[in-house]
């Protein structure tokens, strides 16, 4: 299938994009793509203008600022994964990059795109939610910041305006005595997961005093669920399991083609105990170190 | 109604085009329809199987996920620009030619394509990394054995022409 014929604008600025999206109800913001396009190709989507903004000026950058790191909204998912600051800042969103699609999706789509795409299913809105970054979006009134937490509202629905444009996610850095994981399992390396779960982990001694879990794939938003009370101190199995069964509580685990929810809800198990476990590892290391 | 056009610029395999496409124009089509260049597959049509993947600017991506307007201004290589100067089969090429990495030749552009771009970032991978590099890419009839082993020999052939040179 082809797409619906829309009009097409490129502007060159950051404010001829806002009058465009300002001035069309029905416009939609093209990034890189990699999720817009298939939608628009099965016409699921039928946008009457798209606002390309691969022109604008200073969105295209990765920088590390001394409590974490920003991203700007032209910065595709490979060149994020692959600077080594942000893989020293926190670890986390490498982690997760890794497993967004494939290599050639990743050099064209963009970390904040795929935010404010808002997939349930996808790697980098729950990793966002997960470590209570935030968004940075410009609007006709000026720039808002929207806490991570505010800003999933339903299945593939953020709480962007119609009329903003995400500029720029800021990813807070790893504190001292913590730990991080990731993983997920998929039919095939790089396909959508049938769950994912990733976790951080906050150590003193042997004990855990702080853990939280996010997961994907499991329930209709980007879903992250406070362990430390189940855990009560330890990673030993009944914990785990407690961890688990707290998680579990709060998933909404679906069954489609590729999985049933049954299974899902297994692998969301399974996966909790296996992050909080490397995480709990991670940050007794990082602690050493 | 007719829909409203715009005039292109598009730097293929070195050679500059000129077209006249609608906005809503997949770089795929473009490549194909108007500019002829045929040797792009299109297979799924929405990014899952890469049989369309070009390289803009050196990088690998699909083209049924660009729009051609989107794709101006950058250098676009496909399949008809990966041989040699003197018309002999790039490396990657001569490797599934060798390693019988094709039997249909649906999907082979895109495998000819992301693993040139795979090879100059990553010169000498292991059988794993072969994989993951054509990770992307969905074959029918091989089953991937013959196109592991042609990555691997493409990427001995490319450094053995690095090291005449």
């Amino acid at each position: 299938m082809k797409p619906a014929p829309f009009d097409y604008v490129r502007p060159g600025t950051l404010e001829e994009a806002l009058q465009a999206l300002a001035g069309h109800p029905e416009a939609k913001v093209l990034a890189g793509g990699q999720s817009l396009v298939p939608l628009l190709s099965m016409r699921l989507a039928a946008p009457a203008v798209l606002v390309d903004i691969n022109d604008l000026p200073d969105l295209d950058h990765v920088r590390v600022v001394a409590d974490g790191v920003r991203i700007g909204a032209l910065a595709r998912h490979a060149a994020v994964l692959r600077d080594p600051d942000v893989a020293r800042v926190q670890p986390l969103v490498p982690l997760a990059l890794a497993n967004v699609a494939h290599a050639t999706i990743r050099n064209r789509g963009t970390t904040v795109g795929s935010l404010v795409h808002a997939d349930a299913a996808a790697e980098m809105p729950m990793v966002l939610r997960l470590l209570e970054g935030s968004l940075d979006v410009a609007g006709p009134g000026g720039r808002r910041t929207i806490p991570a937490d505010e800003l999933y509202v339903g299945p593939l629905e953020s709480s962007l305006h119609h009329d903003e444009i995400a500029v720029e996610a800021f990813f807070p850095a790893l504190p001292g005595g913590s730990g991080v994981a990731f993983e997920e399992i998929a039919r095939r390396h790089g396909d959508y997961a049938m769950c994912g779960v990733a976790a951080v982990v906050a150590v003193e001694g042997d004990r855990v005093v702080k853990a939280s879990a996010g997961y994907l794939s499991v329930s209709d938003i980007p879903t992250v669920v406070d362990l430390t009370e189940a855990l009560d101190g330890s990673v030993d199995d009944t914990a785990l399991a407690a961890a688990a069964d707290v998680a579990l509580e709060q998933l909404d685990p679906e069954t489609d083609i590729h999985a049933t929810a049954d299974y899902r809800a297994h692998l969301a198990r399974v996966l909790t105990a296996r992050v909080v476990t490397a995480a709990y590892e991670n940050a007794r290391e990082e602690q050493q170190s | 109604m007719t829909e409203q056009t715009h005039e292109i610029r598009l730097s293929v395999n070195g050679v500059e085009h000129e077209a006249a496409v609608p906005a809503r124009r997949l770089l795929s089509d473009a490549l194909r329809h108007d500019l002829g260049l045929t040797g792009t597959h299109v297979g799924c049509e929405h990014g899952v199987c890469g049989a369309c993947t070009v390289l803009v600017d050196g990088q690998p991506m699909r083209s049924c996920l660009m729009f051609a307007v989107s794709a101006a201004g950058h250098e676009i290589t496909t399949v008809e620009g990966l041989a040699r100067p003197d018309g002999e089969l790039g490396p990657v090429q001569q490797a599934f030619r060798e390693c019988h990495g094709l039997q249909c030749g649906f999907c082979t552009p895109g495998f000819l394509t992301t693993i040139t771009a795979g090879i100059a970032e990553n010169p000498d991978p292991t059988e794993d990394e072969a994989r993951d590099m054509v990770a992307g890419n969905l074959c029918r009839c091989t089953g991937y054995q013959n196109i592991v082993k042609a990555v691997c020999r493409a990427a001995e052939i490319a450094r053995e022409s690095e090291a005449v040179r």
